[in-house]
């Protein structure tokens, strides 16, 4: 199916998401949609799905002008979208999941829906429990039960946001493969992505979006430079970790365990030095959250020693690792990191300590226009933190940290963020470590963990691995071990010589 | 033996009230929105259902009229929550206190009057198979309704398709709408159902279990906030609401029956028994949630732990992950 | 700015005609019972102004309110719905109850054994709060439900103390236990039941909860904690629990010393409804302040005033006393109604002025 876009226009407030963007999409190709966050390539593939309506402008399908009121329009004329996160039912099972919102009558024919389930997996050769909740699957899988479902449901046109966030190589690999199949078989495919090596590895076209307009388009083979400079308008690199010289031992754990329904961390063992970076590798809900909450004592393990800065803080909570100098970084920052309907002062006076029992207004806004100065956020001190934007309450969160931190534990610290805002994170982060913090974060992006890492735990399954020094890994191979293949939980690899532990690796 | 079960049958009949308030509140939140207002709804349905049949001189009538008041109150909770943005649980308190208050004053002058009863109505066949025929039909029609509401209800939650996207909409609002659903529009139509079912249990107490109306002395002021807590012990789940909602009965009926026995126990230490009971269940079925149970399991040895974790993950209930919170398409 | 001025007289708008509307629904409420509306509203002020000892009678129902509306303030500021109040209050009561029925027969001081009355009183709504805060920290229960199922025990602890161990010499009845002897009632104002010690109390309590949720840190940190428990936890290292147990806590002290007023100085003994619903009032009040603690003194005033007005109803317009209960329901609800109307018509100015 021909997809056409003439002239879309879309507003959010003062914003102006996407200013006339004119793209056709053939049938039978991979097409690239290229752009940093906030370009609005998100906004232009949920007006096609019809998520959003457009201010202005039309869509066509092979020529015939159509509008869409409802995301299931659009899937009904052959439009279907998936989602970053998919949306889908975590505690329902993958065949509810596949039959709600099917059409038909009031009772649906499981027999019938098993079926088609079964043979459209097997043509692309994903493998589903039907009867498996989807909490229990990975992200990968939840993707390929959501392709299965749009296919189901007739759609000609797939939309795929950001697809290889938080899953294997292996997954990935299927993923590719699939998609290639759809396209040959005269499907629309549009693949809406950030990642350049993506867009050569797989697309056939490529469209930049850069602040709501169209930069430019492209065919396969790309020069990736010129694709660059479409996106920034300049050329940006991702710089492996400067050499910071490493301070004393801070953070120790002995024979440290996790144990839970789900995971079976033991035996790790780990020194933390100042100013040393730690990545937790693996695909979403390996494990590596239990042991980041471990650590910080959010988490009480079920056996072993844990020191922070010379003094044994075995069994304590986070609020003894916060007292001695720890943090613990959310992943999602309004929920678990700001306070709404306080203001950006409330927030610093709040973290940083208070002298006497009244607070001091004065002192307070000080110490909000310092954050604000230094941080560049866009409010003022009596902004209340909902209202402003996505990027001003990242910077504010990274400038409630309290100065001299020894420790500080981050959940994927930069994910949503575009490529200039992750380089600026973390060259704040980086500087955190030359004063001598320590940093264990968690992240699905394999770029990110080997670029800033000094030592990478890779969690699979449930199981943790050794430390690796990040210089002996690269994207293929630590894209692996996420995915099992020569992955070697630590409780083995101690009974194991060196030799066959490097061998398994 | 006969005595046990024409006691165990009061017992049916007695909870059935509680039966249609537990179940309309688990399909109001399970389509995401919590109807605080249910002690007050029952009370003033109860009224006003009592009021409609004495002047009416129609058992029908009154039940429409209990019905409309449950659906009344619940789309202005649904209204002032979900499109005008206000807190559903300021709402619905402030609901659930005013509509007691205005049942005390409207009822005023029905205090005390004769009324309609519905009539007991025994199941031809069915009220002849022994134990089952004598416990369960030989009831009267709002008995058997409920027998209705349970069975339908959870045959609709799990084997129907919009039941299918109604348990979607209190999990994932956003998900239900990519598969088609007006999640707003549902949502205030499943409140209205759940609303009605509610407003029912006024009268099933007002012209049936309790005939009549007593003002403050009724006896039923608190049975909403205990079908509330019914809805979180059940689990949202039909079945193992209306479970709940029958022990609760049970409950009830073994305190009446064994006052005589227990001459040490005051009365009145029997009566309020109900209330430390629902404290008891609602810490049974959320103590596994919390931080401080996790931190305590995780120092027990591995075999200990490993027990007590699968006794608590048994009773342990979540409500939808969607419950109280406004989603705006697009 | 003259925008932010024209945004509070909006606001200012807003709420009286959300005043309006409650009156004409109440209107409405008494035409259902055919009883003329103007008059049941000119009956209720007369009700409550008619004499300077009703003018006083105000008073007596607003220093039970004003204690409860402003501990209720701080465990709204905390996040919690403490439905548990009207329990607080009771337990109050009981232990005041207990500790002067225990002291009467001994030669101690009177005002020594109105002091440890008080004292007592304040243990006994603390620890019934307590009870609500463990159930929630450490047992997962939300606290409406423990709150209201201790509201039953409370009440029903009551009636068995009265009917049983503490009852009248001869039969128990509900009028309540043997009134205290009169040096041991709180000394009130001359030929009224308005004790200055008690305003002096509610006011001290007042102003303590402005200050306390308007300039102190702990304010601030039962805020943080009420608004996001677990960004509180992890970014500034409080911690929700203890604030938590804290918040109710005191918040069972000022229900409890409400209590101890009711004994001491309104009625002299313990009675079946010692707790006079005030702490379900409290609850409204704190709603329609809006989380503003300046507010809670007038508010509670007019639910005061309204209270004691509607108490003639009965007797002349031969309508319930509930009326009262009606109007103030009716009030928060037009008032959250309103405050809805006002949100979303701003917004959509806000989003048509910026279009353009």
């Amino acid at each position: 199916m021909r997809v056409e876009l003439r002239n879309i226009h879309k507003h959010f407030g003062p914003v102006h998401a996407n200013a006339g963007i004119t793209l056709t999409f053939e049938e039978g190709k991979i097409h690239g949609l290229l752009g940093e966050n906030g370009a609005g390539k998100s906004t232009l593939m949920k007006i096609l799905s019809g998520f959003y309506r457009p201010d202005d402008g039309e869509i066509y399908l092979d020529g015939q002008r159509v509008s869409f009121h409802h995301p299931a329009d659009a899937l009904r004329q052959g439009v279907g979208m998936l989602h970053q996160d998919p949306l889908d039912f975590p505690v329902m099972t993958v065949l509810e999941n596949f039959m709600a919102g099917s059409p038909g009558g009031m009772v649906p024919d499981k027999r019938k829906a098993r079926k088609s389930l079964k043979t459209l997996g097997e043509q692309f050769g994903f493998h589903l429990d039907p009867d498996a909740t989807v909490a229990s699957l990975t992200v990968g899988e939840r993707q390929q039960l959501e392709i299965l479902r749009l296919l189901w449901l007739g759609a000609r046109v797939l939309i795929f946001d950001e697809p290889t966030t938080g899953i294997s190589a292996q997954q990935k690999e299927r993923l590719f493969q699939a998609l290639r199949q759809l396209a040959s078989e005269g499907r629309t495919i549009i693949f809406v992505t950030h990642k350049l090596y993506e867009v050569q590895e797989l697309c056939d076209t490529a469209a930049v979006l850069r602040l709501g307009k169209l930069m430019g388009r492209r065919t396969a083979p790309y020069d990736l430079d010129d694709l660059v400079k479409l996106m920034f308008g300049r050329v940006l690199k991702m710089e492996r970790k400067p050499a910071v010289p490493l301070g004393e031992p801070i953070f120790r754990v002995e024979d440290l365990a996790v144990e839970s329904a789900r995971v079976r961390i033991r035996n790790v063992y780990l020194e933390v030095r100042a100013g040393e970076v730690i990545g937790l590798a693996g695909m979403e809900g390996s494990g590596q959250r239990y042991l980041l909450r471990a650590c910080a004592g959010l988490l009480r393990p079920t056996s072993g020693r844990v020191w922070f800065r010379g003094r044994e803080m075995t069994g304590r909570s986070y609020l003894d690792f916060y007292q001695a100098g720890a943090t613990y970084l959310p992943a999602t920052r309004l929920e678990e990191g700001l306070l709404p309907g306080l203001r950006v002062a409330d927030h610093l006076v709040l973290t940083r300590g208070s002298r006497g029992f009244f607070v001091n207004e004065r002192h307070a806004r000080d110490l909000a226009q310092e954050a604000i100065r230094t941080f560049n956020i866009r409010g003022r001190p009596d902004s209340m933190v909902e209202a402003l934007s996505g990027g001003n309450q990242q910077r504010l969160l990274l400038s409630l940290l309290r100065p001299n931190l020894s420790l500080l534990f981050l959940e994927h610290p930069t994910r949503g963020l575009d490529m200039e805002s992750t380089l600026w994170v973390w060259e704040q982060l980086l500087e955190r470590c030359r004063q001598g913090t320590a940093i264990f974060f968690m992240s699905s992006d394999l770029d990110e963990l080997l670029n800033y890492s000094d030592r990478i735990l890779v969690f699979f399954a449930g199981q943790v691995s050794a430390p690796i020094p990040a210089e002996e890994l690269d994207t293929e191979s630590l894209g692996r071990l996420i995915g099992g293949y020569g992955f070697v939980p630590v409780e083995e690899a101690q009974t194991m010589s060196v030799g066959e532990a490097a061998h398994a690796r | 033996m006969d005595t046990l079960l024409v006691g165990l049958a009061g017992v049916v009949a007695l909870s059935t009230p509680v039966v249609l308030a537990t179940l309309g509140e688990i399909l109001t939140e399970r389509a995401g929105v919590i109807n605080l207002a249910l002690n007050g709804t029952i009370l003033l349905s109860a009224m006003t259902g009592f009021a409609v049949a004495v002047n009416s001189g129609s058992l029908l009538w009154g039940f429409l009229a209990g019905g409309t008041v449950g659906m009344t109150v619940a789309l202005l909770v649904t209204f002032t929550s979900l499109t005008l943005g206000q807190s559903q649980v300021a709402v619905g308190f402030v609901l659930t206190l005013l509509t007691r208050d205005l049942s005390y004053f409207l009822g005023n002058p029905y205090m005390g009057k004769q009324g309609p009863r519905l009539p007991h109505w025994p199941l031809p066949v069915l009220q002849d198979i022994p134990i089952l025929g004598p416990l369960l039909f030989r009831h009267d029609l709002m008995v058997y309704l409920s027998y209705v509401v349970i069975l339908g209800m959870w045959f609709w939650f799990f084997y129907t398709r919009p039941g299918l996207i109604l348990r979607g909409l209190g999990e994932r609002p956003a998900a239900a709408y990519v598969r088609g659903a007006r999640v707003r529009e549902l949502r205030y139509l499943y409140a209205a159902l759940g609303g009605f079912l509610a407003g029912l249990a006024g009268p099933a107490y007002s012209l049936s279990v309790k005939a009549g109306w007593k003002g403050t002395i009724s006896g039923l002021d608190g049975i909403g906030w205990i079908a509330l807590a019914l809805t979180i012990f059940g689990g949202w789940h039909p079945l193992r609401g209306a479970l709940g909602a029958y022990l609760f009965g049970l409950l009830q009926w073994l305190s009446l029956v064994l006052q005589p026995q227990l001459k040490d126990i005051p009365s009145q230490v029997l009566q309020v028994a109900p209330f430390p009971t629902m404290i008891l269940l609602l810490l049974f079925v959320n103590i596994g949630n919390t931080e401080w149970m996790q931190r305590t399991l995780a120092g027990l040895p591995p075999e200990v732990r490993r027990l007590v974790e699968r006794a608590l993950r048994a009773l342990q209930v979540s409500p939808p992950a969607a419950l109280g919170k406004v989603f705006r398409e697009e | 700015m003259p925008g932010e001025r024209r945004e509070a007289m909006v606001t200012l708008l807003f709420r009286l005609a959300s005043v309006v509307f409650a009156l004409l629904l109440t209107a409405l409420v008494l035409v259902l019972v055919q009883a003329p509306p103007l008059e049941a509203f000119r009956l209720i002020l007369k009700g409550a102004f008619g004499s300077p000892k009703k003018v006083a009678d105000i008073f007596v129902i607003w220093i039970p309110l004003l204690l409860t509306s402003a501990g209720l303030l701080l465990t709204f500021h905390a996040g919690l719905w403490n439905i548990g109040i009207e329990g607080q209050i009771v337990l109050g009561a009981v232990f005041a109850t207990g500790v002067l029925r225990y002291l009467q027969d001994t030669t101690i001081a009177p005002t020594l054994a109105l002091i440890l009355a008080f004292v007592a009183a304040a243990l006994g709504g603390m620890i019934w709060a307590l009870l609500s805060g463990v159930l929630k920290v450490y047992g997962g229960v939300n606290e409406i439900f423990s709150g209201l199922g201790l509201d039953f025990v409370a009440v029903t602890l009551v009636l068995y103390l009265i009917f049983g161990p503490w009852k009248r010499p001869g039969v128990g009845s509900m009028s309540g236990t043997e009134p205290f002897p009169r040096e041991l009632w709180l000394p009130t104002l001359e030929k009224m039941r308005l004790s200055p010690w008690a305003l002096a109390l509610a006011l001290v309590a007042w102003i303590m909860v402005i200050v306390l949720l308007q300039r102190s840190y702990f304010g601030l940190r039962l805020r943080a904690v009420g608004r996001n428990p677990r960004a509180a936890y992890l970014m500034m290292g409080l911690s929700p629990a203890r604030l938590t147990l804290l918040a109710f806590a005191i918040c069972g002290v000022f229900a409890g010393l409400a209590g101890a007023i009711q004994v001491t100085a309104v009625y002299h003994r313990l009675i079946p409804a010692i707790s006079s619903g005030y702490g379900w009032l409290g609850l409204l009040v704190g709603m329609l302040v809006n989380y503003s603690p300046i507010w809670i003194g007038p508010v509670a005033w007019f639910f005061a005033m309204l209270n004691l007005g509607s108490i003639q109803l009965p007797i002349v317009l031969k309508v319930d006393s509930t009326l009262a209960g009606v109007l103030q329901g009716t009030l928060v609800y037009s008032f959250l109604l309103g405050e809805g109307i006002r949100m979303k018509w701003q917004q959509r100015r806000r989003e048509i002025g910026e279009s353009e």
